[in-house]
């Protein structure tokens, strides 16, 4: 009853989404604040009935009602509730439910902003997120609905797929998708301002925290699904150039791009046209990997199941949004007001060509993912585009960028002096280098890469930190003085600044896994297995036996240059239901850096394959990602979003508008 | 600088970005893709030794021959042919004889590859979409069900 119940909520949600979308829009059009105002009330409604569908579909899940097939496909009664709750989203059905509950969350969102947001820019916003709420309800009701019943009722569920029974399970996907459809409030804001054919610094002051707050999410999402795949696939890899990452990247690319440009909109009303643009493709790009994902024409974990008729409706949804708005673009953008030009030394110029390389390394991301899928449709060959073609186009598009990053990130708004920005860094150039001959010293002939990129990588922290530094020490001042003027900085400044050095804790641990070593034996119980300074020692493989598995758990003792360090468990185990084996890796974390050891399979007599690696300094990979994200966050706490945007100034219709 | 030489220069600036881009995306194109092929494109194309490749087709039932060392030797077969494959490693989980896989590496003659990865299906429902493609192409596909024995 209560899953009938959740069916009805979504249709009725999908109701309410078509008032959400006609009425304001039309309020919009006719100046009527009552119709305007409509949105917020079912905007709420709205996230309300999907909320109770979901909490239906949780229901179901957690009372292991199997006479719904996407609980029967997806559980079982042995599953630890944990795996059941966030089971609900590790199927198809219950993911894309997900996502439009978090579509909806932030439609409410909107909708309770009410004083900080122009009501018109408000009722048109909310009109496009409804189109889009229809779009994938239509989606789910049509082609994915998550209550089906299945007559008669199996005893027993066919429980869901190991590799997903993982507490990343329960953080990844819901992160992930706060940033995908986060960036949906930025599209409907831009759509809105091009319908309303007007756009200005203010615009980009209400948007800038939607982005921020969905940029930090993807960043976190994308480090979390890095760090998942790393521990739970055991090949010790953190990132392989998948499609279905790609996926994820581009979006944030875009988002970065877009995250920079409406600072140079706000503060200096420029590259407006731009900023909009740059808003679409980037939940263009979100839609995108929703569809190579979701559709099946990819084959990874994430697919869950290949049906061609939804492959085609997402498809028609892509379509539908991507082309309508860039055609609304095309119509509409030329009647915004330009902004100005400004001098290409400063730090507007400095975004520029930061969106310039942002939006460069996206593309050619995109040209790699997609052209396989183009060129198999084409000619029927198929082809593997893979980490080397990446490497090769997007790094060298994206190192340029990093070594820009400190410049521009201390060059002055305007007018800026390439010069004196320099010298204001000789300290940070002076020390990055200092450590890259260190790094140099320390490695004595290890591969080239590891240095410089390490190198790259203090540059990057210390560069960011050096801007707090200049803005509040002069020399001779005491330091509480110093202090209390960096304690003042505005928290927009300590977030960039947070977020750049986040990217340089990255770049270090990246550049730090061309020094990881490995090894690989097979070993009898007491032998040892070593890579570098690190050892394995096989004590004993014992079995185990949980609820839904069954495991071979191998034990190792872990020295280093002969030390015992403690010791860690690698298990290989089987999923009995499905009757699939899966490879847990162990992992020690010595510092910064992680030892992991990888099984094969346990031969008739005893023996096991093993592979060890030990990855320095891999931890800051995903460090880095936190701390980018910790910048957002703070960012997000500026005074200046705190408080609100001011109110528009009326502007008299022909006023002379200030020259650049 | 006038109105004109900005807007120059920063034409100038992003016509240099892309032209960089689009010559590195040509140039990795030629260089850096590897194609898919079962063993029987492999005779039937005449690939050269030498190449690097994606060879994806069944393990043949009884040709898995395990070295010291995690050294591994077995075939890949698809409905015409089969070719002898040498790898150093850990196999995925899902590795079985019988099954579909995807090894990537480099053809040493005609029938030998040497593989620096292997990959099986993600979950015991899925076959590597490229091999399940050629099998339905060369009129071998029996569907899903034969693709994994279930112990239900």
């Amino acid at each position: 009853m209560f899953v009938e119940a959740g069916h009805f909520a979504l249709a009725l949600a999908l109701g309410l989404s078509l008032i959400q979308t006609i009425v304001p829009f039309w309020g919009a059009r006719t100046n009527d604040p009552v119709l305007m105002s409509v949105g917020r009330t079912t905007g709420l409604a709205v996230f309300g009935c999907i909320a109770f569908a979901f909490l239906a579909l949780t229901v179901a899940y957690v009372t292991s009602d199997f006479s719904v097939v996407n609980v029967v496909e997806n559980s079982h009664s042995a599953k630890p509730l944990i795996y059941k709750l966030s089971g609900v989203w590790g199927n198809h059905e219950g993911s894309m439910l997900l996502w439009i509950l978090i579509l909806a969350l932030f439609g409410a969102v909107v909708a309770l902003a009410r004083n900080s947001i122009p009501l018109k820019l408000q009722a048109n916003t909310l009109a496009v997120q409804g189109a889009i709420t229809i779009a994938f309800l239509l989606f789910i009701l049509l082609t994915s609905n998550p209550f089906t019943r299945i007559i008669p009722a199996p005893a027993e569920g066919q429980d869901l797929n190991p590799l997903l029974q993982d507490p990343g399970l329960a953080i990844h996907p819901p992160l992930l998708y706060i940033g995908y459809v986060g960036f949906s409030i930025s599209f409907a804001f831009a759509i809105a301002a091009l319908i309303d054919g007007r756009i200005d610094a203010v615009w980009a002051r209400i948007v800038r925290p939607w982005t921020l707050g969905a940029w930090a999410f993807l960043t976190l999402g994308i480090a979390m699904g890095s760090y998942w795949a790393y521990y739970e696939l055991g090949w010790g890899g953190w990132w392989f150039w998948d499609p279905v990452e790609n996926a994820s990247l581009m979006p944030w690319l875009a988002g970065t791009a877009l995250l920079h440009s409406t600072v140079v909109m706000e503060k200096r009303d420029a590259l407006k046209v731009w900023t909009i643009l740059l808003a679409i493709l980037t939940f263009s790009l979100s839609l995108l990997g929703t569809f190579l994902v979701r559709s099946g024409v990819l084959t990874s974990v994430h697919s869950f199941a290949v049906d061609p008729e939804r492959g085609t409706f997402i498809l028609g949804i892509l379509i539908l949004f991507i082309g309508g708005s860039l055609a609304l673009f095309a119509w509409r953008a030329p009647l915004l007001k330009q902004g100005g030009l400004f001098a290409p030394v400063s730090r507007e110029g400095a975004l520029v060509v930061n969106n310039l390389f942002l939006a460069t390394a996206c593309a050619t991301v995109l040209i790699g993912t997609l052209y396989p899928l183009a060129l198999e449709v084409v000619t029927g060959e198929k082809i593997s585009v893979g980490a080397p073609f990446f490497n090769f186009t997007f790094l060298p598009l994206i190192v340029p960028l990093l070594l820009l990053l400190p410049l521009g990130q201390t060059l002055a708004w305007k007018r800026g002096n390439f010069l004196g920005t320099a010298q204001r860094l000789y300290a940070v150039l002076g020390l990055s280098l200092l450590a890259t001959m260190a790094m140099f010293a320390i490695a004595h002939g290890g591969p080239v890469a590891a240095p410089l990129g390490i190198g790259l990588g203090v540059y990057l922290v210390l560069g960011s930190l050096n801007e707090i530094v200049t803005r509040s020490w002069s020399r001779g001042a005491p330091l509480a003085v110093a202090w209390r003027k960096a304690a003042g900085l505005p928290r927009s400044t300590w977030g960039a600044v947070l977020a750049h050095a986040g990217v340089g804790l990255t770049v270090i641990g990246i550049a730090a896994t061309a020094w990881g070593v490995e090894g690989l034996a097979t070993v009898k119980i007491g032998d040892r297995i070593k890579a570098g300074d690190y050892e394995a020692r096989l004590e004993r493989v014992v079995p185990r036996i949980e609820a839904n598995y069954r495991e071979d758990v191998a034990v190792f003792t872990i020295f280093r240059q002969g030390h015992e360090l403690g010791s860690l468990e690698s298990m290989k185990r089987l999923y009995v239901t499905r009757g699939m084996p899966t490879t847990e890796a162990g992992i020690m974390t010595v510092g910064l850096g992680q030892v992991y050891v990888s099984l094969g399979e346990v031969q008739a007599d005893g023996s096991v394959g093993v592979r060890i690696y030990y990855k320095p300094l891999v931890l800051l990979i995903w460090i880095g990602a936190l701390v980018m994200a910790l910048g957002g966050g703070v960012s997000l706490t500026d005074r200046r979003l705190r408080i609100g945007a001011p109110a528009r100034a009326k502007m008299a219709p022909g006023a002379p508008v200030p020259a650049e | 600088m006038t109105r004109k030489q900005r807007r120059l220069t920063l034409i100038g600036f992003a016509g240099g970005i892309l032209a960089i881009a689009l010559g590195l995306v040509l140039y990795a194109m030629n260089d850096t893709i590897v194609f898919f092929n079962s063993p029987a494109d492999i005779q039937a194309k005449n690939v050269q030794p030498g190449t690097r490749l994606r060879l994806g087709g069944l393990v043949k039932e009884g040709s898995v021959q395990r070295g010291g060392d995690q050294r591994i030797t077995f075939e890949v077969m698809d409905a015409q042919s089969a070719i002898q494959v040498h790898y150093k490693g850990l196999l995925p989980d899902l590795f079985r004889e019988g099954q579909g896989i995807v090894a990537e590496g480099v053809l040493e003659s005609a029938t030998v590859f040497r593989a620096d990865s292997v990959l099986a299906k993600h979950d015991e429902n899925y076959m590597p979409r490229e091999v399940a493609d050629t099998l339905k192409k060369q009129g071998h596909w029996q569907g899903e069900a034969n693709a994994a024995p279930k112990t239900q």
